[in-house]
């Protein structure tokens, strides 16, 4: 298993595509940054309107810490993408490319196959999410300094001091790269089905879009399935940045989101374990 | 000693399309065997059974005596393939490729075995490039070293002289004798050339539409006096009735208005180029097919011929 584990972490990292979703994430970061750097300023004070006129607000709102929170507001709506460029390519790439038929003429046992590609894109998830907080967190810090942070909800201020910050940031990575693993585990079980690798990473874009619509509108027909749907909990993040944080809730969404990884995985394994392989 | 491969009833189908039907076979240890069919015949279908990537839907597949199905996938660990085409990881080193299918084979390969096998495919010197700047033939080489790494007892080559130039098939066809005689390797071959197989095959079996039509030794299922004789001539749309009525009749095999194909000994043609010109058939070109040829167009135009 472990040497498996390894051929395939090999053969994802001798792939150049492999370096775009890295190239990416530190690309919009970076710009995210720029644009802070040079308006940020006017953004805060705009989002900022009602409050400075009944509170007196002193320090650096503009801080690394509120930075970092809007780039992972922005950028993990995208991140599935980068997930799914790689998780949906694990078996259908390889079935396009023609290895899959000289791979499992070899004697692995399919299951043990599908689990290491789930590994390996799960590690390649976690390289992922590292790298945004690298680029994100602390590249911030470097630009605009450490500081209290507010976190401006829609019907709410929340301050956080700056000494209570940085768990809530390792904690709210940690529940990303959960989320972004379900992402990984339909990306597979969608990946088992094809051919080639771009049905199915444009049907993961396609289901986390759509999803993400039904989880957001409020609507009396839809608040019945939302407690269901996995993009409804993708974003249990935020809850890190709470005060109290809402534990329960983050938990119950954490385990929705397990719930749905294990589901997709044995999903896969047992299908895959029947196909025909054609190609 | 038990036979390397056996199947019994073996039978799949694709919707409605029967693409194997109750074929049973047998391959011995040390056997070239050649498998022999028209496109759509079921070879490779049967080819992937063997090896677990196209799963029955009845029969019985035995390895070295032991029922193989894809909960036993272990016993695949002395089998070396290629199927179809040898695709790689073209953006990997074929030396990367070599080693990741090395290390998939479930047994310990020292760098010196790569070594040896990289040579023996004669890839020596281009090892490190990429595969993807690989030509047909040097991938096919490939194919073969990744197939035979892990000293498999079996190879089972699924069209290997596919895509590859005359030079190219020479050396394949050399390679794979080399591998049979040299190296005692049993060998699973198909091929669209014929020519191929009967010079590598020591036994064969025909398959039409999913069904054996024949099986066993080459040398017993050949016959050497009998072979087709295709002669092309002027159009002449009486052509055949003149064949029809005379004492060759129940040599032809096809017949069009300016070429036609007779199956009869070969020291019977110029007795039979004798009649052609007193009877006023006006003969561009004579020529006798492989005798594998004549054989397996006699067997499959018969079979189709009945149906």
């Amino acid at each position: 298993m472990i040497s498996l584990l390894r051929i395939e972490l090999y053969k994802i990292f001798k792939r150049p595509r492999t370096y775009i979703s890295f190239g990416i994430v530190t690309a919009i970061t970076f710009i995210i940054q720029l644009a802070m750097l040079s308006g940020g300023r006017d953004f805060i004070a705009f989002g900022m309107q009602g409050v400075s006129e009944q509170f007196d607000i002193q320090g650096h709102i503009l801080n690394g810490y509120l930075v970092t929170y809007i780039i992972l507001q922005s950028l993990l709506i995208h991140i599935p993408l980068l997930v799914a460029l790689v998780a949906g390519d694990a078996l259908a790439g390889e079935a396009n490319l023609g290895v899959l038929r000289l791979l499992l003429t070899k004697p692995i046992a399919r299951s043990r196959l599908v689990l290491v590609k789930f590994i390996s894109s799960v590690i390649y998830t976690i390289l992922l999410i590292v790298w945004l907080a690298i680029v994100a967190l602390f590249l911030s810090l470097l630009l605009f300094g450490p500081g209290d942070m507010i976190n401006m909800k829609s019907d709410a201020f929340v301050l956080i001091l700056k000494n209570d910050i940085m768990w809530r940031y390792v904690a709210a990575f940690g529940f990303a790269t959960l989320a972004m693993t379900t992402i990984a585990a339909l990306s597979l079980f969608l990946s088992a089905f094809a051919d080639n690798s771009i049905g199915p990473i444009m049907t993961t874009m396609g289901m986390v879009v759509v999803l993400t619509i039904l989880s957001n509108l409020e609507l009396p027909l839809f608040n019945i399935i939302k407690p269901y749907l996995f993009t409804t909990h993708m974003i249990g993040w935020k809850g890190f940045f709470d005060d109290p944080v809402p534990y329960a809730a983050i938990g119950r969404s954490a385990m929705v989101l397990v719930g749905y990884t294990v589901g997709f995985v044995t999903a896969t394994i047992l299908y895959f374990n029947k196909k025909d392989i054609k190609s | 000693m038990e036979p390397i491969i056996e199947t019994r009833g073996l039978a799949k189908s694709f919707k409605s399309f029967k693409a194997v039907d109750n074929l049973s076979f047998t391959i011995r240890h040390g056997d070239v065997y050649g498998f022999l069919g028209q496109n759509g015949a079921g070879k490779s279908t049967t080819m992937r059974m063997l090896l677990g990537l196209i799963f029955p839907d009845s029969g019985q597949i035995f390895i070295n005596g032991q029922e193989f199905d894809n909960s036993k996938r272990h016993l695949l660990k002395n089998i070396g393939a290629i199927i179809e085409r040898p695709d790689m990881y073209g953006y990997l080193s074929g030396w990367d490729n070599l080693k990741i299918f090395a290390a998939l084979s479930d047994k310990h390969i020292k760098p010196a075995r790569l070594h040896e096998v990289i040579e023996m495919v004669g890839l020596k010197g281009r090892e490190n490039d990429k595969v993807k700047a690989y030509s047909q033939g040097m991938k096919q080489r490939l194919g073969i070293a990744i197939a035979t790494v892990h000293q498999p007892d079996l190879l089972i080559l699924d069209e290997p002289t596919n895509g590859l130039d005359p030079q190219g098939i020479a050396e394949m066809r050399a390679l794979i004798l080399s591998l049979s005689k040299d190296h005692g390797k049993t060998i699973l071959i198909s091929s669209h050339l014929l020519y191929e197989i009967e010079h590598v095959a020591t036994r064969m079996i025909v398959l039409n539409k999913g069904k054996k039509i024949v099986e066993g030794p080459v040398s017993e299922l050949l016959n050497p006096d009998e072979t087709l004789i295709e002669i092309e001539c002027a159009p002449d749309e009486g052509l055949k009735s003149k064949i029809m009525q005379s004492g060759w009749g129940g040599h032809l095999q096809v017949c069009k208005a300016g070429a036609f194909t007779m199956k009869m000994n070969v020291n019977r043609t110029p007795d039979f180029n004798k009649w052609m010109v007193e009877n006023g058939i006006r003969v561009q070109e004579i020529r006798s097919k492989h005798s594998l040829e004549a054989y397996f167009l006699s067997l499959t135009t018969e079979t189709t011929a009945t149906k």
